[in-house]
């Protein structure tokens, strides 16, 4: 009766096991120094341009967005502290993890998936490495530790840009009262929600990308479906992780 | 049967399944030190597969595979990193590692090896890498990519990756497959040349039924060819050396359906294995 879910049951299953092996390896010798630091390049560096192009813009948009419902209410100098609390909270972390999803996601997907089916994962498997630590633990270690840093950089230029348009371009705050107000406006808890969550979709977005490449089966048209598939499902859950988590900050008192 | 010598790779009644259904049904066989096991088979009748389960990288429904006396049947992925160790695996288009240099990929399961290596380690592990591919002749191409190489230079350096360890045990997946005539006898030569001069055991998974007859009636001369071929050459083998031995496995729809000499498999009154070795 309920055959239909035998095949998303076991693909979750699947995916715990290699994300519980993942994690345990970071216990286990040998660790890949190098291929952590060549990941943090690929994934950090390399996601840099697009990063810092659409937080600057996200930033911009919400203070255009907000100057005119503001000013309905003559409330124009609170633009910073919306901003910011929007920024940190909520569009810096998702939108950056969207990026890297759509950019790396897909791009470990389609490494890893390429490796699959023309057997290099067997050969690695033959000359006696774990693959699982050579190529996954590496992607989610350097994933981990350069997304909330991507983040923190999205939503500092995110907030510049906001600045840029409200005080700059738009005159509707002084310079010194849209970063006061932006500075005020953050509390500990929403810092600490802004980088959760980048800490938390960075496993996902790994992982994801990590899963469907090892699994990938049947030549180049395999590799094409697995990549889509890393990008649609990382992305899928960037959104619900993202509920739970702020649920679960905006249940906790101030 | 084994007249007391333990056998190097053995296969009891190993069944694997996939999810279309069984690919290797019921197939035993032992491997002794110092033979040439020929298997070959039509695509799709599990021969990939079975060398696949010999080394532990699939694993068998039912059945047992015994590995230099081990049973790797159920063995956990660390031990058997162990026992692979000795085992030389040369995969279908080579399976070369895209990201790593030639020296890279060669260097890879000696370097794999080694937590911390130190200065002199590199040094003869660096030694060791252009010895091995000196061997595949193909020394200048140390600092090549795989993608910048041919087909058959690929294969070469598969072979070199697969024995740079020198394994008793090598086991070449098609070595031949998607070759033209001349590369492919050059391949055929280099498996013959490593069986030859470092006395390893050998399994070849092929195709061709030439292959097998190189393998069966040819052996490497270290000394310079007619040719003037400083490298050494292939020479019509007399059958005097002790152990060598060529046996032939011929696999269909998963079942072994034929093992024995070249002679019976050329005498077989079968049709399959008429058309076969025919081809």
């Amino acid at each position: 009766m309920f055959d239909f879910l035998k095949a998303p049951i076991s693909d979750l299953q699947d995916f715990v096991i290699l994300a519980g092996k993942a994690m345990a390896n970071l216990f286990r010798k040998p660790h890949y120094a190098d291929d952590v630091a060549n990941q943090m390049d690929q994934i950090g560096v390399g996601s840099l341009p697009i990063v810092l192009l659409v937080g600057t813009f996200s930033g911009v948009v919400m203070a255009l967005q907000m100057a005119k419902a503001l000013s309905q209410y003559g409330a124009t100098g609170q633009v910073g502290q919306i901003v910011a609390i929007t920024l940190v909270r909520e569009l810096g972390p998702v939108l950056t993890a969207l990026l890297v999803a759509g950019r790396v996601a897909s791009g470990i997907a389609s490494e890893l998936g390429s490796m699959k089916v023309t057997e290099q994962i067997d050969a690695m498997r033959a000359l006696g490495t774990d693959p699982l630590q050579k190529l996954v633990t590496p992607r989610m270690l350097a994933a981990a530790f350069v997304l909330p840093l991507l983040t923190i950089i999205s939503d500092y230029v995110g907030i510049t840009g906001g600045w840029l348009t409200a005080s700059v371009m738009l005159h509707l705050t002084t310079s010194a009262q849209y970063w006061s107000t932006a500075y005020k406006a953050l509390g500990f808890l929403d810092i600490a929600q802004g980088l959760v969550k980048p800490f938390l979709f960075s496993f996902l977005i790994s992982l994801v990308g990590c899963f469907q490449g090892m699994r990938t089966t049947g030549g180049t048209q395999g590799v094409g479906l697995a990549t889509t598939q890393a990008v649609v499902v990382a992305s899928v859950w960037v959104f619900v992780v993202d509920v739970v988590v702020t649920q679960i900050f905006t249940s906790v008192p101030n | 049967m084994n007249n007391g010598v333990q056998p190097i790779l053995q296969f009891d009644s190993v069944t694997v399944d996939f999810d279309a259904g069984p690919v290797v049904e019921d197939v035993s066989f032992v491997v002794l030190p110092g033979e040439c096991r020929v298997i070959l088979g039509a695509a799709g009748s599990g021969k990939t597969v079975l060398l696949k389960t010999a080394l532990g990288l699939v694993r068998p429904a039912s059945g047992r595979v015994w590995l230099f006396g081990d049973d790797i049947t159920n063995l956990s992925e660390e031990r058997l990193f162990q026992i692979r160790a000795r085992v030389g695996m040369l995969f279908q288009e080579g399976a070369l590692f895209d990201s790593q240099t030639v020296e890279e990929n060669v260097a890879y399961p000696l370097l794999s090896r080694i937590s911390s290596p130190t200065r002199q380690q590199i040094t003869d592990v660096e030694a060791r890498v252009l010895e091995s591919l000196k061997f595949v002749e193909l020394g200048h191409t140390i600092e090549k990519y795989p993608s910048e190489l041919s087909g058959g230079m690929r294969r070469r350096v598969g072979i070199a990756r697969a024995t740079v360890t020198e394994p008793p045990l090598v086991l070449y997946d098609s070595p031949t497959a998607g070759l033209d005539p001349i590369t492919a006898n050059t391949i055929m030569a280099l498996v013959a040349k490593e069986r030859d001069t470092r006395n390893t055991s050998t399994v070849i998974v092929t195709h061709r039924y030439q292959d097998g007859q190189l393998m069966a009636n040819f052996r490497f001369d270290p000394r310079i060819g007619p040719n003037g071929e400083s490298g050494g050459h292939l020479v019509p083998d007399d059958h005097t050396r002790v152990g060598h031995k060529t046996i032939f496995m011929v696999m269909r729809d998963g079942k072994l359906v034929f093992e024995g000499s070249q002679s019976e498999l050329e005498n077989s009154a079968d049709p399959y294995l008429h058309k076969f070795v025919r081809r």
